[in-house]
This record gives structure tokens, C-alpha cells and sequence, in this order.
């Protein structure tokens, strides 16, 4: 098939950037979107032109890396997939294709279609762990978990850091990311004694990089290539309240 | 910051206030409508007038009312600083936008709606409470021998103005939209979201969206009609 | 220098204790007077970086990817090996050794595996600590499946999310450290050379990726954990960044580099389905746990997964089953690979490429319902469908082998040190523990072993020896390894020549499946060499780099990386021409026994081939460490 590209091109952090129109021909169905990226990058070098920057990198959807909105949409038209994992077959011959970086102000422009997300990683650094050592570890049956208990837990852990859910939130908001780590150490005992410091801390942290509000759209699970759930925001909010009443930070 | 009011003043913390002062004037609309209803007795007005009476002369109304007023300007406000953070939140849009495929109309329109909804009460006041309380046209009535205002006069008169009439039914459509998401929101914001009551709570939400402000739209449509015969 | 591996002596089981007790340490208030570098944030590396600076030293943590959270350990599907035997099954720390042992082959170190099976049980109990959130049964104790090459159930899993899981556990403990200013990190940083000063690595030369900034880094002691180097084949599951440059250029200072040609082809990956395939994506081998194998008896060329469904079962082959009945479909990796070429070979391949055998799941379903199918593998069918278009609950997957780890990798002595005095190699990246053949959920294992519970107790001894005073960075020594890195670079940019690298890339990765796959013959290996040294000298002549250093600059990333794989892969030549014998994944058509197994020559290549790099277009040397096997008694492995 044939398609027509618009992408967003910005050669630095720095430069103002803008959209460029490229033409793709041959592209089969069976292809990933990303391979059709390869496919123009060939051919823009061998013209001598820069080509498309963007993040990917495992290419099977677990690394969190690619990071692309295409037709509005953060990775693509499909639910619950990224952008290395959609594939041709999901366009037709002739379509036009927008594509764009993340967008939020806490996750600055590097290069065309790559934007810097270390922001979750300080988000996690404020507090998205146990704090435990090496060694000394109980046994790991020591601490017997329900399994629904567990099954939960994993269903927030499942979060890859694309940051989908703040691309697609319209407020720009990190509720999704943030609470899917504060939820899952929530639910297990090993996270319970430091439950009240981590959603203070984390959220405290988000609110600094920049996000916005959360206002309950419900975009960012929709969006979310794992398809983790607003109970993880509603949870935290409980969290967040009895950490505020309860904890002795004053 | 003093933790209490750094609770407050963060995202979660204003977002639990959107949430109770929205609840509070969820609570408060079935009480207006319960009043309102009365503008469709066939009785001339005695119950509505006794009943407006009764609200404008009780201390404990009176009360509850300012605090009413607080909650409707504490609720705009904090949306207003919320609206402010979240444009922040994204300083470059997308060129292409596809909301709808990940969100309802109404959840991405809260802002526009509840401004609407702001302008509405501003005129709806300035219309009926401050003429009521501080306006000299609204003729008097004696009920049972206790002299009152004549408010029912005052409403069905307004009603028979068809502009008037249409704007208050398309404020309540706009009220609609905004309990449409409202409702269910202001759970999910106190935490409550649980999957055996999920479904409730979507339920009562969406019938609450439409029932209540059906039920208020419908007051001027009838005194409409009614003026007509 | 003869190779010393520093075994100690003494009983199998009572090594690693006693190296613990016999090694020297560091006083708790002079560990921060130590840096140390460490080179990749995957499981080994991650894990490396915490445990250290938790212990006190100063740190410096670097990786190429945005966030240290994206190596690619986080693809790692099926599982975690370790000898709890909580199922009740007998297993032991010495069952694991033994089975880690047979399954390598015979071509790995006694006390390294050993170790590796005795800090295993370690390893659940710190990850579980750490919030992972393991499958659990109903009681709420863990759950574990079993996996290719044992007959016990030890593998510890998290959904098909394992390696993810356990990396978030590993980041978050890193996330911790760097809070505490313990760590620094440096992501979006490649390494491109190890400094030595005095016979001793003293850092490292790195180039910013977003800016090209060059710059350098000092510290006492320098890891490398930055993973395998199977992008060699331009198609493998490994991630699109993955590479071999950190260890390749350590191994141009002087590192030895260990068994090259020992490259894993993973059974269960979904097939290549034309030119334009970038990577290939690797289906857990836990599938294999519930999914039978087999491809029609008769030849059906362009059989689909959908006609597939109406085949009656008289007209199938399981051919795992049928050869190997014993462990049926879950036989290690090398033999399943093998199998699947051996019936496509034969014309029996299904699909429009003939290249790919049918993964069923139809008795299962039958047997266990969809629900618990779906509950076991739901992710893994989800993804088949994405790539391929196809419901694995209603017609069989296709799956076809594909490169997925090396087992060979920078030499290392039982202290994970290289041949490079206080120059580490970790994980993947060295050769250690798996032999020529790796056990499906080892892989996490030996990471984080060799991060979490050895190189912590090892670096000691070795920086106990090491004054304080940090070398500055502008040591005559950084200068030179710095220019040295500029020029390779300006060398990249001014070729300016019309083919892509990835052009390059592909042109190779051909070469290396078609002579270095699967099966390895001396007269294909000698094309291999001939036709890598011309796709080498014609990549120096035409490559095409554009744009300049000072940006970011994917294609001369990527140059850079390709540059390395084109050196690499005549290595990988030369040992598999040296080894004449068959062994786990390396098969020399030329070894084989009558029905086609993999033949091992004990007599004569008991031995890991250590290379030594010897020079610009000069020949490396061969070094050999002779294996010593006490404790088990080296058999044709069988899996019937």
C-alpha cells in the first residue's frame, strides 16, 4: 500500500520543529508500523536526509520505549497494544497518517519523535520501592499472598513506562503511571510499611515534574498498552488520604 | 507546607474537594427539584409560595444556603486552578486529536460545561433569589394569613417568556452533560471504586444525569404551555 | 599468561562458602572511598549497581536506553530457575547443578554452575522481598511450572512477564540508591572504551547520545553487564539496540573473549515473514509446557494454521514426542531448534515460507478449558495474535527458531573478573555458566546471581588490594583512549559511501544464519569467514553515516555497533571451525551421531577457547581452559 506520512520533525530540544510530509510506497500489510518507519529511514538516508528519530527498542511491546501519537492516538488505533506491536494490516492504501511525540510539558522534545521521560524515573526514585537490602531476605513462602491478592498487585506491576496514559490524558496527567507502582506495592504486605511515606513522596514527586491533574476521563486506561485500571487511581486517592491524616510527616 | 494544607491544595487533594462540594450539590439539586415540583400543583401557588417562604425565613436553611453558595464558588474556583495546572501540563497540543476515541465528550468538556453551568446560576439568581430577597417587583400574596411573597407569580411570569424558558432548558441539557461525568467521578475521586458497586454507581449516575435535570427542564416548559392557554 | 580460573579448592558444595570466608574485604567506612562503574541496567547489571552502593561504594550506573527500566531483560518471558523444591518433586541444589551442567553440554565450569544453583533459592527470596509479584497458588505460596531440559517444577514466574518483573525489582532498588546519591546514573550513554592504566581498568570513555558529547569516567573497578551479542544475526529477539561493543572493545584491550560461536537459536519464535522484518519476537518456551509440536507426516507445502485445525491426527507428526518421549516437548532449546529445521529440511515446513512447524494447543484447551489456558499464557496468545493475524485459541501458532542468547561472552576466572585486572564481566555478557547450551529461565537466574549475590562478596577481594587515590580524567591515558574514540567515529562519518548500515547489518546477519546458524560446516564456515571480511572491507569503503557527532545521530549509533558485529562475527567463525565437535547449540554437521544427535569429542574439546586479541587484521590466538569435570560423569546427553 501507499500511504502519506505527516511527521513531526525537530531537530533538537531547542529547535522550534514542525510537521513534514513524507510518501511511503510498498508497504505491506504484514508489516509493523515501525518496520514502515525503517522502510522511509532507508530511503531518506540514501537521499542524504536526517532520519526519522524515535524511541523503540525490544519491538514486542514489554521495554516501554517506542513512544509515537499517530492519527491522535498514542501508540495507533488499537487498544491494549503499542506501537512496535501495530502492524500495517491495521491501515488502508492511501491514508494519511499523522505522526507525533508525546505531549506534556514534564516530557521535553530530544529529537523528532523522541521526548525525555526521565520524569517517571524520579517518580519511582521518590519512593516506588522497598526498602530493603540485599541478602537477609526472608524466605519467599514466609509471606503467604492471596492470590487474588497477587494477580492484582501484577496487574498494576504490568506497567511498561511508555507514558501512553499521559500522552492520552488530556490534562497531561501521570495518575495512571504513578499509582500503578503505589498500587501494587499497596496491595502486597512487603510494601505496607512504608505505605503511607511512598504515596506522599510519589505523589509529591509528580506533582513537581509538572503533570497534570487527574479529572477522571478515564483515557489513560483506555489508552494503556497494559490496560491498567482506574481502581489503581481510586486506591491510591484512599491511600493518599490515610497517608495525609495518619502518617507523621507534618 | 502545613501538611493539611498541602494535602489540600494537591492535585488529589483538590480533586477531593471537586468531589465533595460536587456531591454536596448533587444532594442539594433533589432538594431545589423537591421545591421546584410544587410549581406544578394546580393550586395556584400555595405550596410553592408556603414553601419559598419557609426557605427564605429558616435559620437553618439560611444556613445551609450560604454554605451552599461557598460550595458552588469553592467547587468553580478549584477548577478554575485546576484547568490552569492541567493547560500548564501541556504548553504544545496535538495537531491531530482523537478524544473521542479514549473518553467521553463530556469527561473533556467539564471545564466549558461547568462554566456554562456558572453563568446559568449567576442569571438564575439574579432572576429569582435576589429579587425575591432584595428585588421590590415581586408582588406580595397572604397564605393562611401570613403575608409573602407572591414567588410563583414571579416564576410562571418568567416562564411565559419563551427565551426565558429555553435558556433554562438548555441549561439543564448542560447540567446533564455535567452530571453525565460528574456523578460517577466524584466516587472514583474519594477512592470508592469497587467492582460490585461499579455498576451501581454508573447507573445512579447516568439516570441522576438525566432524571434530575429532565425533571427541572420540565417546570419551564409546562408553566410555558400553561401561559399559552 | 596461562588462564586462571581460580577455582577454589575443596568440595563442590563447600567452594563458594569457603572463597566467601578465604576472600579479603573491605572495611564498611572505606567502601565510599571506592568507585566503580557499571556498564548496562539489565538484571545483572541493575542488580550489580544497588547491591554496591547499598554496601557503601560509590557508583556510576550507565546504559544506552532512556531509562535504565528498558534493557532488555525486561523481555524475558517464561521464568526464573531455582532449587526450592517447595512442589515437592526432588529437586536440590544439585539436581539444578546437574541439570544446568548436562543442559550446557558439559561445557561449563563445575563451581560456577554450582554457585549459580546455591544462590538461586537467594534470589526468589530477595525478589519476593522487593515486591514482585510472583504467580501464586490458592494457599498463597508460590507457584512454579516447569521448563525445557528438567523434570522437576522450579521455575518461578510472574505471568509471561518474568524478566519484566524481576528488572522492575532490580530498577527499583536502583531507583533507591540513585535517591540516596549513591548511584549516579547515566542514561542514554554508550560506552565506548575501557581506560587502562597500570594493567588495571581505571574507566571508561562514553559518548552522550543526545548531545555526542565525548567524555570520560574514572572509577577503581569497571563492570561490564551489557548483555549478549546475538544481533550479530541482524535477526534475533534481541532488542534493536542491543550490542557488543562495550565487550567487544574491552575485548580489543585485552579482554579474552570466551567461546564465541556459542550462540542459543530459541525454538519458539514467530516466524520471519518477509524482507522487511526488523526483529523477531520470541514466544516463551513455557508454551511448550501445554502446546504439542508437530508438522504434518507428508509434505503440505503452504499449510495454514487454519487448514492445519482439520488435519487429522493419524496425518501429524509430534515429532518431539516420537523421538524424544521422555521429555517429549520440552527437550533444551538446541534440540527443539534442531528438530524444526531437520523437518523443514525435509520439505515438511508449514506456512507460506515452509519455515515453521505448528505449536498446538488444541488438547489442552480440550484438557484444561480455555479459561485456565488463558490464565497461564493469555499474554503470550494476545501478542501472537497482534503480530500474525491469528487466534492461537482456535488453530495452532507457528512458531520457527530464532537467535536469542549467547552463551559465549567475555572470559571470566570464578571471581567474574576478565583477564583485565578490576575489569568485571556479568551476565550475558560473560561466558560463565550456561556452556553451549542454556536452560530455558537461566538466564534471569545467572543475572541477578552474578549481581545480586557474587560480585558483591568478589569485588571486595579485589579492590582491598587498591589504593584510594582516583586517577583524574585527564590522565594521558583517557586522552588517548578518548581520541582514539573520536577518530573511529570521524572515520564512520567521513566514509560517506551509498548503502545504509543497516544494508550492512542485514547483508551479514545473512552470512552468519545461513553458515553459523543452526548446523556449522568447515566448508560453510570458511565461506562465512571469506564473505564477512569483504562485507567488512566494503563497509569501510560505502557505508553511509550522515549528520555529524554533536546531535543525536541514530545511524551513528548503529555504525558504530555494526562496525563491532562485522569484527565479532569472524570470531564466531573461527572458534566454531575450531571446535570440531557438536555441543549444545553449536552443531558441526560434521559430529553427529547416527541418529543425527549432537556428538560431543571429550577427549578433545573439553575446553573453554579463550580469544586473544592480537591486533588489527591479525588472526586472535587461541587460549584453552581445560575443564575439570569431579562431580559428574560427562554422557551423551538424552533426553528420550
Amino acid at each position: 500500500m501507499n500511504l502519506t506520512l505527516h511527521i513531526w520533525r525537530q531537530k533538537n530540544s531547542t529547535d522550534k520543529g514542525g510537521f513534514k510530509a513524507y510518501e511511503v510506497s510498498n508497504i505491506s500489510p504484514d508489516m509493523s508500523f515501525l518496520e514502515m518507519i525503517d522502510v522511509l529511514n532507508e530511503e531518506l538516508t540514501h537521499k542524504g536526509e536526517d532520519p526519522v528519530h524515535f524511541d523503540h527498542d525490544c519491538r514486542e511491546g514489554i521495554c516501554g520505549t517506542c513512544s509515537m501519537v499517530i492519527n491522535g492516538r498514542p501508540h495507533g488505533p488499537k487498544q491494549a497494544i503499542t506501537t512496535c506491536q501495530l502492524h500495517m494490516r491495521s491501515f488502508n492504501d492511501g491514508d494519511d497518517i499523522t505522526i507525533e511525540p508525546w505531549r506534556a510539558k514534564a516530557f521535553p522534545v530530544v529529537k523528532d519523535l523522541i521526548v525525555d521521560r526521565s520524569a517517571f524515573d524520579r517518580i519511582i526514585q521518590a519512593g516506588g520501592y522497598v526498602s530493603i537490602n540485599t541478602g537477609g531476605a526472608p524466605d519467599a513462602n514466609e509471606i503467604p499472598i492471596p492470590k487474588r491478592i497477587a494477580d492484582e498487585a501484577m496487574d498494576a506491576a504490568a506497567c511498561i513506562g511508555c507514558g501512553a496514559c499521559v500522552a492520552a490524558c488530556k490534562n497531561a496527567s501521570a495518575m495512571l503511571f504513578t499509582s500503578a507502582k503505589i498500587s501494587q506495592l499497596a496491595l502486597l504486605p512487603q510494601g505496607n510499611t512504608e505505605r503511607h511515606s511512598r504515596v506522599e513522596k510519589m505523589i509529591w514527586q509528580m506533582e513537581e515534574e509538572g503533570f497534570g491533574a487527574c479529572t477522571n476521563t478515564g483515557a489513560c486506561e483506555a489508552e494503556c498498552p497494559k490496560e491498567i485500571s482506574l481502581v489503581h487511581i481510586a486506591r491510591v486517592h484512599r491511600e493518599y488520604m490515610a497517608a495525609k491524616v495518619s502518617s507523621h510527616n507534618v | 507546607m502545613n501538611w493539611f494544607l498541602s494535602a489540600l491544595t494537591s492535585g488529589i487533594g483538590r480533586k477531593v474537594i471537586m468531589s465533595l462540594t460536587g456531591l454536596f450539590l448533587i444532594l442539594f439539586l433533589v432538594i431545589h427539584l423537591a421545591g421546584n415540583l410544587q410549581l406544578l400543583k394546580e393550586d395556584g401557588g400555595v405550596a410553592f409560595n408556603e414553601y419559598s417562604h419557609f426557605m427564605a425565613h429558616n435559620p437553618l436553611i439560611q444556613f445551609v444556603s450560604k454554605a451552599n453558595f461557598f460550595f458552588i464558588l469553592l467547587h468553580a474556583f478549584v477548577s478554575y486552578t485546576l484547568y490552569i495546572k492541567n493547560k500548564n501540563a501541556r504548553p504544545v497540543g496535538y495537531k491531530v486529536s482523537a478524544g473521542s476515541a479514549n473518553s467521553s465528550w463530556s469527561s473533556r468538556s467539564m471545564s466549558l460545561l461547568g462554566t456554562l453551568i456558572f453563568i446559568f446560576i449567576l442569571l438564575h439568581l439574579r432572576g429569582f433569589w435576589y429579587e425575591f430577597k432584595y428585588g421590590t417587583e415581586v408582588t406580595s400574596t397572604v397564605v393562611n394569613g401570613v403575608e409573602m411573597h407572591n414567588a410563583y407569580q414571579w416564576v410562571a411570569d418568567a416562564y411565559a417568556n419563551p427565551l426565558i424558558a429555553t435558556f433554562y432548558v438548555i441549561s439543564m441539557l448542560v447540567l446533564g452533560f455535567h452530571l453525565w461525568h460528574g456523578f460517577s467521578s466524584a466516587f472514583q475521586s474519594l477512592g470508592l471504586n469497587h467492582v460490585k458497586y461499579n455498576g451501581l454507581i454508573k447507573l445512579a449516575g447516568k439516570f441522576y444525569a438525566i432524571a434530575v435535570p429532565a425533571a427541572f427542564a420540565i417546570i419551564p416548559v409546562l408553566l410555558y404551555l400553561k401561559s399559552l392557554s | 599468561m596461562a588462564l586462571d580460573s581460580k577455582i577454589p579448592a575443596g568440595p563442590l558444595a563447600e567452594k563458594w562458602t569457603k572463597h566467601k570466608f578465604n576472600i579479603k574485604l573491605v572495611n564498611p567506612a572505606n567502601k565510599r572511598k571506592y568507585d566503580v562503574i557499571v556498564v548496562g541496567t539489565g538484571l545483572a547489571g541493575a542488580s550489580a549497581a544497588a547491591s554496591l552502593a547499598e554496601l557503601g561504594y560509590n557508583v556510576k550506573s550507565f546504559c544506552y536506553q532512556d531509562s535504565p527500566r528498558r534493557a532488555h531483560s525486561i523481555a524475558a518471558q517464561g521464568g526464573i530457575n531455582a532449587a526450592k523444591n517447595y512442589p515437592n518433586d526432588g529437586d536440590s541444589i544439585f539436581r539444578l547443578f546437574y541439570d544446568t551442567i548436562k543442559g550446557g553440554d558439559y561445557r561449563s565450569r563445575e563451581a560456577n554452575v554450582y554457585r549459580l544453583a546455591e544462590v538461586s533459592n537467594n534470589i526468589i527470596d530477595q525478589c519476593v522481598a522487593q515486591g514482585v509479584p510472583f504467580a501464586r497458588e490458592y494457599g498463597g505460596l508460590l507457584d512454579n511450572r516447569s521448563f525445557g531440559g528438567a523434570q522437576v517444577s522450579r521455575t518461578f514466574y510472574a505471568r509471561g512477564q518474568t524478566g519484566q518483573q524481576l528488572l522492575l525489582g532490580a530498577y527499583s532498588a536502583l531507583s533507591r540508591q540513585i535517591a540516596k546519591g549513591k548511584v549516579e546514573l547515566f542514561p542514554r550513554t554508550e560506552m565506548l572504551d575501557v581506560v587502562i592504566i597500570e594493567g588495571k581498568a581505571r574507566g571508561i570513555v562514553v559518548r552522550d547520545l543526545v548531545t555526542g558529547k565525548i567524555s570520560s569516567h574514572s572509577a577503581h573497578a569497571v563492570l561490564l553487564a551489557t548483555g549478549g551479542y546475538g544481533n550479530v544475526f541482524y535477526l534475533s529477539t534481541n532488542a534493536m539496540g542491543a550490542n557488543a561493543t562495550a565487550a567487544w572493545r574491552a575485548h580489543k584491550k585485552g579482554a579474552y573473549f570466551a567461546n564465541p560461536c556459542f550462540t542459543q537459536i530459541h525454538p519458539t519464535c514467530i516466524p520471519v515473514s518477509g524482507d522487511h522484518q526488523s526483529k523477531l519476537t520470541l514466544m516463551s518456551e513455557s508454551l511448550r509446557n501445554d502446546g504439542r509440536i508437530w508438522v504434518p507426516k507428508k509434505a503440505m507445502p503452504g499449510l495454514t494454521a487454519k487448514e492445519a485445525v482439520s488435519i487429522p491426527e493419524e496425518e501429524r507428526d509430534y515429532y518431539l514426542e516420537r523421538r524424544y518421549p521422555a521429555f517429549g516437548n520440552l527437550v533444551p532449546r538446541d534440540v527443539a531448534s534442531r528438530n524444526a529445521k531437520m523437518v523443514c529440511d525435509e520439505g515438511r515446513g508449514v506456512g507460506a515460507t515452509g519455515q515453521a512447524v505448528f505449536l498446538d494447543f488444541a488438547d489442552a484447551i480440550k484438557r484444561l478449558g480455555e479459561d485456565v489456558i488463558r490464565d497461564k499464557y493469555g499474554n503470550l496468545f494476545d501478542m501472537y495474535r497482534q503480530i500474525q493475524g491469528d487466534n492461537p485459541y482456535e488453530v495452532p501458532m507457528m512458531i520457527y527458531p530464532a537467535v536469542h542468547y549467547t552463551m559465549g561472552g567475555l572470559w571470566v576466572d570464578y571471581n567474574l573478573m576478565t583477564t583485565i585486572d578490576g575489569l568485571y564481566a556479568l551476565g550475558e555478557c560473560n561466558f560463565s555458566d550456561h556452556g553451549a547450551n542454556r536452560l530455558g529461565a537461566s538466564a534471569l537466574m545467572q543475572g541477578l546471581a552474578d549481581g545480586y549475590f557474587v560480585i558483591p562478596y568478589t569485588i571486595g577481594d579485589y579492590l582491598a588490594g587498591m589504593a584510594y587515590d582516583k586517577v583524574p580524567t585527564d590522565h594521558e591515558a583517557f586522552r588517548q583512549a578518548e581520541d582514539e574514540v573520536k577518530e573511529k567515529i570521524n572515520k564512520l562519518l567521513r566514509v560517506n559511501g551509498d548503502k545504509t548500515v543497516d544494508e550492512f547489518h542485514k547483508e551479514l546477519g545473512k552470512v552468519m544464519w545461513d553458515y553459523v546458524g543452526m548446523a556449522r560446516n568447515e566448508e560453510g564456515l570458511k565461506i562465512a569467514k571469506e564473505k564477512i571480511r569483504e562485507i567488512r572491507e566494503s563497509f569501510w569503503q560505502n557505508v553511509k553515516v550522515l549528520g555529524d557527532n554533536e546531535e543525536m545521530n541514530l545511524s551513528l549509533e548503529k555504525a558504530g555497533r555494526v562496525a563491532d558485529f562485522l569484527e565479532l562475527a569472524e570470531l564466531m567463525v573461527d572458534d566454531a571451525r575450531d571446535r570440531k565437535e557438536s555441543c549444545g547449540g553449536h552443531f558441526r554437521e560434521e559430529s553427529q551421531t547416527e541418529e543425527g544427535e549432537a556428538k560431543r569429542i571429550d577427549d578433545q574439546y573439553s575446553y573453554v577457547a579463550a580469544w586473544k586479541y592480537q591486533g588489527e587484521g591479525r588472526e586472535e590466538a587461541l587460549e584453552k581452559e581445560t575443564l575439570e569435570f569431579e562431580n559428574v560423569k560427562l554422557t551423551q546427553r538424552s533426553y528420550k
